[in-house]
């Protein structure tokens, strides 16, 4: 039996290197979207939540997770989807903000599940420039690179960064 | 089919989902600065990645193999169940963002009403899609603030927008069996109660923007049973033609 050799517990380390597609300096866990994971007799039932409904990285993660299982020797891999509870930016741990700030990319700040979120109208946020650390930036755009993000520019350095989205 | 009605009222929620994104992204690489291309972009992603879900939901319910790609591409416009306003046309950058604003406040409120529904599988969904809808909504506001508050030529385009489209808002507010089934069994509440908050946020961000909110007239209706405008044929042509040409093709 597979999973006499791998425990649950191996299966999360095994996916803490799977690195999310567009912001490789995270991993598939860091995002917590890996809601669970469990063994069903030979196959092994993960369980996904997706950021954003539209992402374009949804399909190259689910894809990433079944080759990198499979590298370890689980041949039988059921993803299943679940939309509830929603994801949200809290699911971030303290290590990963770090690891967004060291990559260049301002870690989420609030309470994804206060009221901000669901806001009828613009609160001017104030991110941490990740270079400088001054808390000065400009919106330029609401979207960055991909949805979760927003690019700003920092008024003390000047330079521009993506804000990883209060979500 | 054992629940005509949910089919129909996920057929809805996913066909506006799908009409506005699919229009949206005709923005794409067309937009006045490469920020709102990105913007533009972004939310047509998101409108078309809740359509997924919501189509999705509608062939499961509907039980007869029909998959999200098989609604979305193989209905012909008298099978779309989408508001009249998703398929007004894009015209100018002020004319897409008052169809986006009027169509987003009212997808706000619509997706908090179901955000308690009976049914797991559409609360789920609106879930989901209200926190991206909220901030898309934040983002419609700013810009219809932004025109009407600007120069005198942005001034006016927003505005003739504005008195444009209103004809096709009142739909949004008009129940009929389905939406009464549905409310009755604790899926959403009908859609005259969005009405009142609609409008009061509606008239607060007209009013920032130094912009009338045009009168109540006589109001276009018909979208939601079927009854389109001509404009849906060409969005469904252009979405549609690849997929109809290699059917059963895989790329």
């Amino acid at each position: 039996m597979v999973n006499a050799v791998a425990s649950v517990a191996d299966v999360w380390r095994w996916l803490a290197d799977v690195p999310d597609p567009e912001i490789p300096a995270i991993s598939v866990v860091d995002l917590g979207i890996v809601r669970a994971v469990a063994w069903q007799g030979d196959t092994l039932n993960v369980t996904i939540t997706p950021t954003y409904s539209g992402c374009p990285a949804t399909r190259t993660i689910e894809r990433d997770i079944v080759r990198a299982l499979a590298e370890h020797g689980v041949a039988h891999v059921a993803l299943a989807v679940q939309l509830a509870p929603p994801w949200t930016t809290d699911w971030l741990s303290p290590e990963t903000h770090e690891k967004l700030r060291a990559y260049g990319i301002a870690p989420p700040e609030g309470d994804a599940r206060g009221d901000a979120v669901f806001a009828l109208r613009s609160v001017a946020a104030r991110p941490a420039c990740p270079r400088c650390g001054e808390h000065d930036a400009e919106l330029i755009s609401a979207f960055g690179s991909t949805p979760c993000k927003a690019l700003y520019r920092c008024n003390a350095c000047r330079e521009p960064f993506d804000y990883f989205k209060c979500h | 089919m054992t629940d005509p009605a949910l089919f129909e009222f996920a057929l809805r929620l996913g066909d506006n989902a799908l009409i506005l994104g699919q229009s949206v992204a005709a923005w794409t690489g067309h937009a006045p600065i490469v920020e709102e291309d990105l913007a533009l972009t972004n939310v047509a992603l998101d409108l078309v990645g809740q359509a997924r879900l919501w189509l999705t939901l509608a062939g499961d319910v509907e039980g007869a193999g029909r998959d999200e790609d098989r609604l979305a591409y193989f209905r012909d416009a008298h099978e779309f169940r989408n508001v009249l306003l998703v398929e007004r046309p894009n015209g100018s950058f002020a004319e897409t963002l008052a169809r986006q604003f009027l169509f987003d406040t009212w997808h706000f409120y619509l997706l908090g009403s179901l955000g308690g529904a009976s049914d797991a599988r559409v609360s789920g969904i609106a879930q989901k899609a209200a926190r991206e809808v909220a901030y898309h909504l934040r983002r419609s506001g700013d810009w219809i603030v932004r025109l009407g508050d600007g120069t005198e030529l942005s001034h006016a385009r927003v505005q003739a927008a504005l008195d444009e489209l209103w004809p096709y808002t009142g739909e949004l507010f008009r129940s009929d069996a389905v939406d009464r089934e549905l409310a009755t069994r604790g899926i959403g509440s009908e859609l005259e109660t969005l009405h009142g908050p609609w409008l009061a946020h509606v008239r607060e961000i007209l009013t920032e923007a130094t912009l009338a909110c045009p009168p109540d007239g006589w109001m276009h209706a018909g979208g939601r049973t079927g009854r389109h405008t001509e404009q849906l044929g060409y969005v469904l042509a252009e979405m549609q033609s690849v997929r109809r040409s290699v059917p059963g093709e895989r790329w």
